[in-house]
C-alpha cells in the first residue's frame, strides 16, 4: 500500500470534464507527462549557463518576477538551479530505477523458473530486505561503496526491488498453470516460443509500469541521502544538493531556497506517479478496455 | 488462536524466522561495512589525520583490531554480539548498547508521539472520508493523501521549520531541550515543546497512508449487505459507520501501523537531522558520515529488531482479525 494504489484511486485531476472514454482521456494524461518532462529537458538544455552565474548585486532575492524562485547567497537564479537540479535527479532516478527494475525482473524470473530452492533463497531475499528499515539499508549500502552517484543508485536499485519481484514471481507462477500455457504446450510449442508469445506480452506491461513508479522513490531517495550527507558531492547540484544547501540558510529566513525546489521535486513526483497509474491502466487487460 | 499447541507453533517459527532474519542482516551489515572503501582512522580523525605518525597510525588499527583478516573480525564480533557487547562506538567513546540506550530513548518519545498521532487523525480521517464518500471532505482528504503520501520527509520538516521557527517563532529550532540546559534539568513541558514539529513532520506524511486504507475499508462497509440493511431500518450514514464500520477499520488500522515501523523510522532519521534532534537517527547518520563501524553495526542491527517486531505484531494481528487465517486455510 503506497502511492501506487493511491494514484490509482484518484480520478485524473483536472480532466475530469468530458473528453471522450477514460482511455482516450488517460491517453491524454499519458501524453501531458511526457510532454512536460520532454519540456523539462529541453528548458535544462537551452538555458545554457544564463543566471548561474555568481552576481553579488543580486544575492538572497526573495521571489520577483525577474527571479520567480528567488536567488542563492551568491546571486545564482533559483529557477535555473532549480531545473538543472531537477535534470540531474530524473537522470540519477533512471538509472537507479532501471537497475532495481532489471534486478526485480532477474530475481523474480529465476524464483518462479528455477525450482523449488531458487525459490526459497529469493523469497527469503524479500523477506530480510522488507525487514530493514530503507533507510538504513540505503545508508549502509551507499557507505559501503563510499557514497557518491554509484552508491546512491546501488543503494536504491539494491532495497526496491522486492515489490516487482514478488509481482513478477507471482504472475509466472500463475501463468505457468494457466490452462492456454498448458495447452500450449500440449500442442508442442517449446518453451521458448511460449516465453516469447505468453509470458513476454504479459510481463512486458509489469515491467513498464514498475519502473516508471520507482521513479519517484529513486529520485526522493537519493534527495534524502544527499540532505543526509551520503549522496552527491557539492559540485553534482541535483535537488537534494539544493536543498541540504537550503538547510544551513534556513534558519536566516530564506525560505524560498528550500519551498521553491521542494515543490518543483514534488510535482514531477506526482506526474511520474500519475503516469505510472495511466500506463498500467492502458497496459493492464482488465482495465485497457473501458 | 483455537488451542494451545497451534498456538505455541505459530509463536515458535515466527521466533525462529526473526532470529534467521536478523542473523542474515548482522551478516549483511557486517559485509557492507568491511567492504567500504572508506579509512576508518582517516575517518575518525579528520583533519587530525594529518598529525599523527605511521607508528601510531599502527597502534590505533591493531587496537581496533583491524589487522586482522575480516573473517576473523566477524567471528570475534558475532561472538561478542551474541554475548550482548557491541562494542565501542569511536564518535561518542561509550559502549554502543549505551549509545543506542540513550539515544532510541529520545527517539521513542519522538516515534510515539508521531505513530499515535497520524495514527489517530488518520483513522478519523479515514472514517470520515469513507463514510461521505465523494463528498467534499473525501476529496480533500484523497488529495491530501494523493500530495502528501511521497513528499520527501526532510522537506517537509525544512519548510515547518521556515514557517514556524523562523517567521513565526512559535516552536525552537532545535535540539531536545533549550540551549545551555543540561538534558535532566529540561521540564515536560519544554521537551513536548521541543517535540512538537518534528513529530508533526512525522504525522503530516504517516496520515496519507493510514487514512486511505480506513477509507476503503468504510467504503466496503457501505457496499456490504448488513449496512444495507441498517440503513433500510433507517439508520444514519454516521450510525452504520459507528455501529458497524469502526469495529471492521479499527484492527486493520492497527495493524497497518505496527506493518509501518520501518518508514516510521526512516522518516526519524530524516526529521531528526532537520531539527538537530539529538535521537538514534542523528546518531546513525553521524556513524555513516564519520565511519563509527561499531556503532552502525549496531543501530543496524537495532532498527532490525525494531522493525521485524512491528512486521510480527502486524501479523499476529492480521492473523486475530482474520478467522480464514486464524484456521490456517490461507486466503489468495
Amino acid at each position: 500500500m503506497n502511492t501506487q494504489t493511491i494514484a490509482r484511486q484518484l480520478p485524473m485531476p483536472g480532466i475530469r470534464f468530458s473528453l471522450g472514454t477514460r482511455r482516450s482521456r488517460t491517453l491524454c494524461l499519458v501524453i501531458f507527462c511526457l510532454t512536460i518532462f520532454v519540456g523539462l529537458f529541453l528548458w535544462a538544455w537551452l538555458v545554457g549557463e544564463n543566471g548561474l552565474a555568481v552576481n553579488f548585486t543580486q544575492r538572497n532575492q526573495p521571489p520577483s518576477w525577474d527571479h520567480p524562485f528567488g536567488t542563492d547567497w551568491l546571486g545564482r537564479d533559483m529557477l535555473v538551479r532549480t531545473i538543472k537540479g531537477l535534470r540531474i535527479s530524473l537522470g540519477i532516478g533512471m538509472a537507479a530505477a532501471l537497475s532495481s527494475t532489471v534486478f526485480a525482473l532477474a530475481l523474480g524470473l529465476a524464483a518462479a523458473t528455477l525450482g523449488r530452492h531458487v525459490d526459497l533463497v529469493v523469497t527469503g531475499m524479500i523477506d530480510v530486505v522488507i525487514s530493514t528499515p530503507h533507510l538504513v539499508m540505503l545508508i549502509l549500502i551507499s557507505f559501503s561503496m563510499g557514497g557518491g552517484v554509484v552508491g546512491i543508485i546501488m543503494a536504491v536499485a539494491l532495497s526496491h526491488w522486492t515489490r516487482l519481484a514478488r509481482i513478477v514471481r507471482a504472475e509466472i507462477m500463475q501463468l505457468k498453470t494457466a490452462d492456454y500455457v498448458r495447452l500450449s504446450r500440449r500442442l508442442g510449442r517449446k518453451p521458448l516460443w511460449i516465453a516469447r508469445h505468453h509470458l513476454l506480452p504479459n510481463l512486458l506491461p509489469q515491467f513498464l509500469v514498475g519502473l516508471i513508479l520507482l521513479f519517484p522513490h529513486a529520485i526522493m531517495h537519493a534527495a534524502g541521502l544527499t540532505f543526509l550527507g551520503f549522496g552527491l558531492p557539492p559540485h553534482m547540484p541535483a535537488i537534494g544538493v539544493l536543498l541540504s544547501e537550503a538547510m544551513r540558510h534556513i534558519s536566516t529566513g530564506y525560505w524560498w531556497l528550500a519551498v521553491a525546489p521542494g515543490v518543483a521535486l514534488l510535482f514531477f513526483v506526482k506526474l511520474f506517479d500519475l503516469l505510472g497509474g495511466a500506463l498500467r491502466m492502458l497496459t493492464a487487460p482488465k482495465t485497457s478496455q473501458e | 488462536m483455537p488451542n494451545m499447541n497451534s498456538c505455541l507453533s505459530y509463536l515458535a517459527r515466527q521466533l525462529l524466522r526473526m532470529i534467521v532474519i536478523i542473523a542474515v542482516v548482522a551478516t549483511l551489515a557486517f559485509v557492507l561495512t568491511a567492504t567500504a572503501p572508506l579509512d576508518p582512522v582517516t575517518a575518525y580523525l579528520g583533519f587530525d589525520r594529518m598529525q599523527i605518525s605511521p607508528e601510531q597510525q599502527q597502534r590505533i588499527i591493531q587496537r581496533w583490531g583491524l589487522d586482522q583478516p575480516p573473517t576473523v573480525r566477524f567471528t570475534t564480533w558475532a561472538k561478542n554480539v551474541i554475548r550482548g557487547d557491541l562494542g565501542d562506538s569511536l564518535v561518542y567513546n561509550e559502549p554502543v548498547i549505551s549509545v543506542i540506550q540513550k539515544r532510541f530513548a529520545a527517539s521513542l518519545k519522538l516515534m510515539a508521539l508521531a505513530w499515535t498521532l497520524s495514527g489517530i487523525i488518520g483513522f478519523v480521517l479515514g472514517v470520515l472520508a469513507g463514510t461521505y464518500q465523494h463528498s467534499l471532505l473525501d476529496n480533500a482528504v484523497r488529495m491530501y493523501a494523493f500530495v502528501l503520501a511521497s513528499s520527501p520527509t526532510f522537506w517537509i520538516g525544512m519548510v515547518l521549520l521556515a514557517v514556524f521557527s523562523v517567521k513565526l517563532s512559535w516552536f525552537p529550532i532545535c535540539c531536545a531541550g533549550p540551549m545551555g540546559v543540561p538534558p535532566d534539568a529540561v521540564s515536560w513541558a519544554q521537551r513536548l515543546h521541543h517535540l512538537i514539529l518534528p513529530a508533526a513532520t512525522l504525522s503530516i506524511i504517516g496520515v496519507a497512508q493510514i487514512a486511505l486504507h480506513t477509507r476503503e475499508k468504510m467504503i466496503d462497509v457501505f457496499m456490504s449487505d448488513y449496512a444495507l440493511y441498517a440503513r433500510a431500518m433507517g439508520e444514519s450514514r454516521l450510525g452504520i459507520a459507528w455501529w458497524h464500520g469502526l469495529r471492521n477499520a479499527l484492527l486493520p488500522a492497527v495493524t497497518l501501523q505496527f506493518a509501518s515501523l520501518g518508514e516510521l523510522f526512516g522518516g526519524a532519521v530524516l526529521a531528526e537531522q532537520v531539527f538537530n534532534y539529538p535521537g538514534l537517527g542523528q546518531a546513525t547518520v553521524e556513524a555513516g558520515i564519520r565511519g563509527d563501524v561499531p556503532l552502525l553495526l549496531g543501530i543496524a542491527l537495532f532498527s532490525t529488531i525494531f522493525v521485524v517486531t512491528g512486521n510480527a505484531i502486524a501479523d499476529l494481528l492480521y492473523r486475530l482479525i482474520d478467522p480464514r487465517i486464524r484456521r490456517g486455510e490461507g486466503v489468495a
